[in-house]
């Protein structure tokens, strides 16, 4: 059992007191980013304070010990996926991974004649570099269909796989309502046909336990951001054979192996073909504390303790009769919700008047439209550190919301 | 130069809400001469389209808008239509020029804003100045585009 109150503690965000609106600052955005606690901001001043160095470049004690953090936060991040540290490729980010496979792998391998399968749930980053890849090489883009929840199943992937679908490209938790994918069953159909399963872990990797060898997935992206972890810094995990094939998107110092003038070019093997350039250093440092600090806490008590947190913030928004709850049903730490009469951005101005963070957006326009009914949501989101108290800001200002939102700008 | 017209927080609050319950401008333009322009925003939901036609004697013929939007949106889009119909150019642009002052705080001609002063408390919440403009910025637009025939 998680003590929010104890951990809040490691976090500057909190033991700051930091205010919104003169009120005490009540963050439920955690979907889209999260606090960081005191040993990663310690990690990364340590890179400039007492490491500083680049990585691959040097004759001297720092930098070999550069390359051993590096080396050892890969080793890191591959033990917390259960992957082999050849296959963690550092980025920027989830968005940054995904379009290293659509442009290393999508474009180079794909023809007119082969198929991307996505869904109409995938976040923005997951939906635009597939259409680049259908732009550069003819290939269809496909819609797997969701249920009335809005749930992907395998039977629906049933019903749509054929032998042109090359890619199947999907969240492992969608980002506005908090389905969960079930990944192993949706590789096992693919890999039969022959499709890859690409994963867009943003938020799923910092909540549930992600196997990649279990789940059997070809590629999987996430970012630092979104885990406790410095911006950006993030990963592509590639099953290693498949990194082998997949061009590099960016060339430059650190990724070759030789070249001479006549444009003769020996890449590096992955994961270092895909790292041009000097790397986010202390963001790699910072990452790796921020997996320290997750795995001492334990992922299994961060998703009991969001359960516990849904469970309780979906039954108090419905006693106030006020909302209509798009996701009750979910497993994740995500309230897709608007309250009644109120325009999701409206709602959530207010809430910012009360010092509460939520996030209003379209999210996906089309899955809100066709499932939802309505063009926008108000989305709260949970981490280790959310308490109940929070939820109870959340449903007191709720209550107030039809009749007082104009007074955010007025009171 | 702020007047001595007096506006409180409940007319305000009046005025807005009496747009988002009833806005009058809200409809696409069906004039094939009209103006149009698109606006949206990566930092929020509000996604408009806004018309703009003139008249032989080179006025503000009509204004309207259509599109998402949250209430301060709607209401301030709403608001700038009738402030703008029957207009030249130039007090078209001066009007426009006067609410955006009012928005950055800097001292400005209340004497032309009409119900647009309902937005003068925007910049409390900034995350909302974008909603107060969008329309604003998006008619300033069409009208330097406007060239006398």
């Amino acid at each position: 059992m998680i003590d929010p109150y104890k951990i809040r503690e490691d976090f500057p965000m909190f033991v700051n007191k930091v205010s919104m609106q003169g009120h005490q600052l009540c963050w439920l955005d955690n979907a889209s980013t999260t606090f960081k606690p005191y040993s990663v901001l310690k990690a990364v001043e340590s890179y400039y304070t007492f490491h500083t160095s680049n990585s691959h470049r040097g004759d001297y004690d720092l930098c070999y010990d550069m390359d051993m953090k590096v080396m050892e936060v890969r080793k890191k991040i591959a033990a917390f996926i259960n992957a082999d540290p050849t296959e963690i490729v550092f980025t920027s980010g989830t968005t940054n991974s995904i379009n290293l496979v659509a442009f290393g792998y999508g474009a180079k391998f794909l023809t007119k004649d082969d198929e991307i399968l996505i869904t109409q749930a995938e976040h923005a980053s997951n939906v635009l570099p597939w259409f680049k890849v259908s732009e550069m090489t003819g290939c269809k883009i496909g819609y797997i269909p969701l249920d009335k929840q809005g749930r992907l199943t395998a039977e629906s992937l049933q019903k749509v796989i054929n032998p042109r679908v090359k890619l199947i490209c999907i969240a492992h938790i969608t980002n506005v309502l908090g389905y969960v994918a079930p990944l192993k069953e949706i590789a096992q159909i693919a890999h039969e046909h022959g499709a890859l399963v690409v994963v867009d872990g943003a938020q799923s990797v910092p909540h549930i336990k992600t196997d990649v060898k279990d789940l059997d997935i070809d590629f999987l992206s996430f970012s630092g951001h979104k885990m406790l972890g410095p911006t950006g810094i993030g990963v592509l995990y590639g099953k290693f054979d498949l990194l082998s094939k997949t061009d590099p998107f960016m060339t430059g110092g650190g990724m070759n192996a030789k070249f001479d003038m006549c444009g003769d070019v020996n890449y590096l093997q992955p994961p270092l073909r895909f790292e041009a350039g000097t790397q986010n250093l202390e963001g790699i440092v910072g990452l790796g504390a921020a997996i320290d600090y997750l795995n001492s806490i334990g992922l299994e008590n961060v998703n009991e303790h969001e359960m516990m947190l849904k469970k309780y913030c979906v039954e108090k928004l419905q006693e106030t009769g006020a909302v209509t709850i798009y996701n009750a049903d979910s497993p994740a730490g995500i309230v897709a919700f608007n309250v009644n009469d109120v325009f999701a951005q409206d709602a959530a101005t207010y809430f910012n008047s009360k010092g509460i963070a939520v996030r209003s957006g379209q999210h996906c326009a089309k899955i809100l439209i066709d499932f939802l009914h309505t063009v926008a949501t108000v989305r709260a989101s949970f981490y280790l550190y959310t308490t109940k108290e929070d939820i109870d800001r959340l449903v007191e200002a709720v209550k107030t919301c039809k009749e007082g939102y104009l007074n955010a700008y007025f009171n | 130069m702020p007047t001595s017209i007096e506006i409180t927080p409940e007319i305000m609050r009046e005025i807005i809400m009496d747009h988002v319950a009833n806005p009058r401008h809200k409809k696409r333009s069906d004039d094939p001469s009209a103006l149009t322009t698109h606006s949206s925003s990566v930092n929020c939901i509000d996604d408009i389209d806004v018309y703009l036609t003139f008249d032989e004697q080179d006025k503000v013929k009509d204004a309207c808008w259509d599109g998402v939007s949250c209430s301060i949106t709607t209401a301030s889009s709403d608001i700038l239509c009738d402030l703008l119909i029957g207009k030249d150019k130039e007090e078209a642009l001066s009007i426009i020029d006067e609410y955006m002052k009012m928005i950055r705080e800097e001292p400005y001609d209340a004497s032309k804003l009409q119900e647009a002063l309902a937005f003068a408390n925007t910049s409390k919440q900034a995350a909302r100045i974008h909603c107060a403009t969008i329309a604003f910025d998006a008619f300033k637009q069409l009208l330097e585009e406007h060239h006398h025939e």
